[in-house]
């Protein structure tokens, strides 16, 4: 199930690149251990574009479709 | 200044190369750095610089003359940007933006010529790195040309669309982009494209259905 609030972070996916800290607008991502971790998320403008740099596929921005 | 030589090492172009050639190579670049949202190169422009990304993420994309914008590739750390003009002598074919912080690494066409002189198999990486790039470009020009995808990812919206009731299903772009066969790329393309043209409206986190029969009907255009 996806959490509502946050891109979802795989952890044993993740390589530690840090790509995704460089395009967050919000700084809602930071590296820690090697791991990418969201401190942040009230700012968070769901632009996914941490999801689409990410080569491992580690991070994910679901959307709800609701009509 | 010079870049570290373990990074020519990690980088397809240079693969192969003796470590006393990366030494003098290495000596050939130069730093450039960016802030987020600045253009590294302008579609249309000459380009007299090959770079290579030595941290950050750069995109090339095309824009149209409604400012709507195709990615072609997002560039990562050891790919580079640029080659084609640098090659072909002609203006860039599209513009890069960094989009983030980025270090780069360039050289100057004049160098990166000499160089390829000077190390036969440097032109084999270079084949090779194109030859990529070009098998990447193809699969999305198929993509762009034959495949009906907005109305792919209209049926997609229709059809995982919840009732105010039950749990609503949730799909990541990559997610639609697996279910209409395409790529995510194409896929940011079209939500833009269907909500351009009131069908659909974003939110965050949320994908907002305003006119089903407009998707109905997109969906059903061959």
């Amino acid at each position: 199930m996806y959490d509502k609030l946050m891109p979802i972070i795989d952890t044993d996916k993740c390589n530690g690149c840090g790509l995704c800290v460089t395009v967050c607008r919000c700084g809602a991502l930071v590296l820690e251990g090697n791991v990418i971790t969201i401190i942040e998320v009230v700012d968070c403008g769901w632009c996914t574009q941490c999801e689409l740099v990410c080569e491992t596929g580690a991070i994910t921005c679901p959307f709800e479709i609701v009509s | 200044m010079a870049i570290p030589l373990d990074f020519l090492k990690r980088i397809p172009y240079f693969a192969g190369l003796q470590d006393r050639d990366l030494a003098s190579i290495k000596n050939l670049f130069f730093e450039k750095t960016a802030e987020r949202g600045e253009m590294l190169a302008l579609e249309g422009d000459p380009a007299e610089e090959l770079y290579f990304v030595a941290s950050g993420v750069v995109k090339v994309l095309k824009t149209s003359p409604e400012g709507r914008e195709q990615i072609l590739s997002i560039v990562r750390p050891g790919e580079s940007f640029n080659d084609v003009p640098v090659f072909d002598g002609g203006p860039n074919h599209a513009s890069a933006q960094a989009m983030g912080p980025v270090v780069l690494y360039g050289i100057h066409k004049a160098d990166l010529e000499t160089t390829i002189a000077k190390h036969p198999r440097l032109a084999l990486n270079v084949s090779m790195v194109l030859a990529s790039r070009v098998r990447n470009l193809v699969s999305l020009v198929e993509d762009l040309s034959f495949k009906q995808v907005i109305g792919r990812v209209a049926r997609i919206l229709l059809e995982n669309s919840g009732d105010r009731s039950g749990p609503r299903p949730q799909l990541t772009q990559q997610d639609m982009a697996a279910i209409a066969g395409t790529a995510r790329e194409v896929v940011g393309r079209s939500l833009k494209a269907l909500e351009e043209k009131g069908a659909i409206r974003l939110e965050h986190r949320r994908i907002v259905i305003k006119d089903k029969e407009a998707l109905r009907q997109i969906m059903a255009v061959p």
